[in-house]
């Protein structure tokens, strides 16, 4: 008997975590999402579905714009993180762990800190743009803050350590025998690259894309902070509606709406890479 | 006796979905009841007394307030320890009125402490919100003995609060226009020089929603305190023209002091106090300008939350602060508008004391307009317009249209 019970007395403590702190505030925030009120007079329940049309016709720019950012800042992610996390697997010898570290040093500052410093170093008339625009190599009117590079720049620099990792953990799993194997069976570098390597390293990339692009697309502060007029994105739209309108209703649809787009991708994103379980690749 | 292996898949079998979805309910029926307002009724005479009777005085008070809004040393409140024999945890932690409310709400709503015995609301939509929902301490003025004695006039039938029902102010300042002269080239006197091309990109607003639908309707000529919700949707459409032409650089919050200082922008909506306060400490020759259309003014308000551990604590420590000589201090270092116009004969006596830079600092505070405003100025200035919760909603529907890209 005690035997039959010592599962799911395992399995209670973190059960009931989540259960406590996940699965009753989704379910609140649910009802919230198709309730109708103010602060002041009370919500109430009443199965208002509208309230995710009203969202989603709000703000719809924001929310593609969010998915944009998104999609151009993961991809910016692989292409600078597969080399790093390549060079580091392959030569990085004995000092591996150093340059690991060094991939993790920034995360010792806040980020918000470092995010700040991006805009005094690219300040209009700051150290990096007015030697330029002295020279006469850019206009006066030039600017780098307040423009959706720069709000992508942000991002990539500081989810970058994100997909550096799980590459890392992938590409140092492949056996060196396999690459040997591929080329006597006179397989070019590039072929065994392609062919053998690669292939092997896509577990990697489906987890760093899961821990880059999810994030990314929900941060409010890079644009916040890097941002202009035209750069807002969602993050900031639902941080707004929660904290600053107490518009709950709206702030929780719009929430929702978010995390179904999310969801939806990522599966569709495993299913076009063939993994047969995605929980089972991410766990990797 | 093997284990189940059910539990071993995990949450795949249609019984277990079934389960989760029996739990879903649960929690649906929990929430389903609404999340009640508690809309109070207004304070009736007795309410004072029954609030106050047999409250005691702790030794202690907790508060709450905005960033460099005292001196580093917290001078006021060294002299009030001194004074009184209370300590006083002094916390720089509110940013802006909507997310101070908004982390404030749940907490008073369950009737917790929000860990704050004393805490500073600016006049709008929030303070409205706090007086509604019941969430404030009306005040006893017979331990206001100082405020009666030392509070401008006007100060005490402001139509927000009355009578001072629930607070009296900390400081008071205006919503203008500064500019660096050296990047503009020219002097700015209009509110339409916000909008002119020449100065495309290098524009700032502010993206609190009350401060820029204010100047969106100076720009059409429309007193805000008087507006209508037609109104709101022209100076909507005024303020989109300027988002549109690319004449606005950011929607700031705090940090547009940092962008006129870098030259990202040339000229930003700004408070009166900051601009004073980046002059005196960095030296630079910001200028700071009530339009000739008008510009608003608001007051920063000291009270106490209905929650309060140490509330006794707390009203003596609003009252000892409009003692002139430490409504003078706190004046040296804010450069906001202070309530206490005595403080003024306090400051001009301090620079005839003082002596080289300090002197000269402590006469151009003496005499600024920014300071201890003019008639003239406070004829050209404008309240906001008191918002009903029904209102606010549009309200904000119409102009976050705009400050959210």
């Amino acid at each position: 008997m005690r035997r039959r019970l010592a599962p799911y007395l395992l399995v209670l403590p973190g059960g009931l975590w989540l259960a406590v702190f996940f699965v009753v505030p989704t379910v609140v925030m649910l009802s919230f999402s198709l309730m109708q009120g103010d602060v002041v007079s009370g919500f109430r329940l009443t199965w208002h579905w509208q309230n995710y049309t009203d969202a989603l016709s709000a703000y719809d720019d924001q929310l593609i714009r969010s998915l944009v950012y998104g999609l151009f800042a993961t991809a910016a992610c692989i292409v600078l993180a597969y080399p790093v996390a390549y060079w580091i697997a392959f030569r990085g010898g004995a000092r591996k762990t150093t340059y690991l570290f060094l991939i993790l040093l920034p995360f010792f500052v806040s980020f918000v800190l470092r995010t700040f410093s991006w805009k005094f170093l690219l300040a209009d008339d700051g150290i990096v743009l007015s030697p330029l625009k002295d020279a006469g190599l850019l206009p006066q009117d030039f600017h780098v803050i307040a423009t959706g590079f720069a709000v992508v720049a942000g991002l990539t620099y500081n989810y970058l350590p994100f997909m550096v990792l799980p590459i890392y953990v992938a590409l140092e799993r492949v056996d060196p025998a396999m690459i040997e194997a591929a080329q006597d069976l006179y397989a070019s570098p590039a072929q065994a690259f392609a062919r053998v390597v690669f292939p092997l390293s896509l577990p990697g990339v489906f987890a760093g894309v899961l821990m880059t692009f999810v994030p990314v697309s929900a941060d409010y502060v890079n644009s916040t902070v890097l941002g202009g007029t035209n750069n807002t994105m969602i993050g900031n739209i639902i941080q707004n509606l929660y904290l600053v309108n107490t518009d709950y209703p709206e702030a929780a649809a719009l929430s929702f709406t978010l995390m179904a787009i999310l969801l939806v991708g990522i599966f569709l994103y495993a299913r076009a890479l063939g993994t047969e379980d995605v929980l089972e690749v991410a766990a990797r | 006796m093997n284990t189940d292996p059910a539990l071993l898949r995990g949450l795949t079998g249609r019984r277990d979905a079934l389960r989760l979805l029996g739990l879903a309910g649960a929690g649906l029926g929990l929430a389903a009841c609404g999340v009640k307002g508690q809309k109070a009724a207004p304070p009736k005479q007795n309410d004072v007394q029954k609030y106050w009777a047999g409250k005691t005085k702790n030794g202690h008070v907790d508060f709450a307030n905005w960033p460099l809004y005292m001196d580093k040393e917290r001078t006021p409140l060294k002299d009030f320890t001194k004074a009184t024999g209370i300590t006083v945890t002094y916390r720089e932690v509110i940013q802006d009125d909507p997310s101070w409310f908004g982390k404030i709400q749940p907490q008073l709503q369950a009737g917790q402490s929000i860990g704050y015995d004393l805490m500073v609301v600016t006049n709008g939509v929030e303070f409205t919100k706090l007086v509604e929902l019941g969430y404030l301490v009306p005040l006893d003025h017979s331990k206001l003995p100082n405020f009666t004695k030392n509070v401008a006039p006007t100060y005490t039938k402001e139509s927000f609060d009355p009578g001072n029902v629930y607070s009296i102010p900390y400081a008071t300042g205006m919503t203008g226009i500064a500019y660096d002269p050296k990047k503009t080239g020219r002097e700015i006197t209009s509110i339409q020089d916000l909008w002119d091309p020449k100065f495309k990109g290098k524009v700032g607003m502010m993206s609190d929603v009350q401060e820029i639908g204010n100047f969106g309707m100076f720009a059409i000529g429309v007193d805000p305190e008087k507006s209508t919700p037609a109104d709101w949707k022209k100076a909507a459409a005024k303020l989109q023209e300027q988002k549109d032409k690319g004449i606005v650089r950011k929607y700031f919050e705090q940090d547009y002091i940092d962008a006129l200082t870098r030259g990202d922008v040339w000229l930003t909506m700004a408070w009166s106090g900051d601009i004073f306060q980046q002059n005196l400490s960095e030296k630079s020759d910001l200028r700071f300008v009530i339009p000739s259309e008008g510009a608003t003014i608001w007051t920063d308000n000291l009270m106490i939350p209905k929650t309060a551990q140490n509330p006794v604590d707390a009203i003596m420590l609003m009252d000892f602060l409009y003692q002139p000589a430490i409504a003078a201090n706190l004046a040296e270092f804010i450069s906001y508008v202070t309530p206490v116009p005595g403080a003024q004969a306090v400051i001009t006596a301090d620079a005839a004391k003082a002596t080289g830079s300090d002197k000269k600092d402590l006469q151009t505070l003496a005499t600024s307009p920014l300071v201890f405003p003019s008639a003239t100025d406070y004829a050209k200035l404008r309240h906001y317009r008191a918002l009903t919760p029904a209102e606010e909603k549009d309200y904000n529907a119409v102009f976050q249209q705009i400050t959210a890209g």
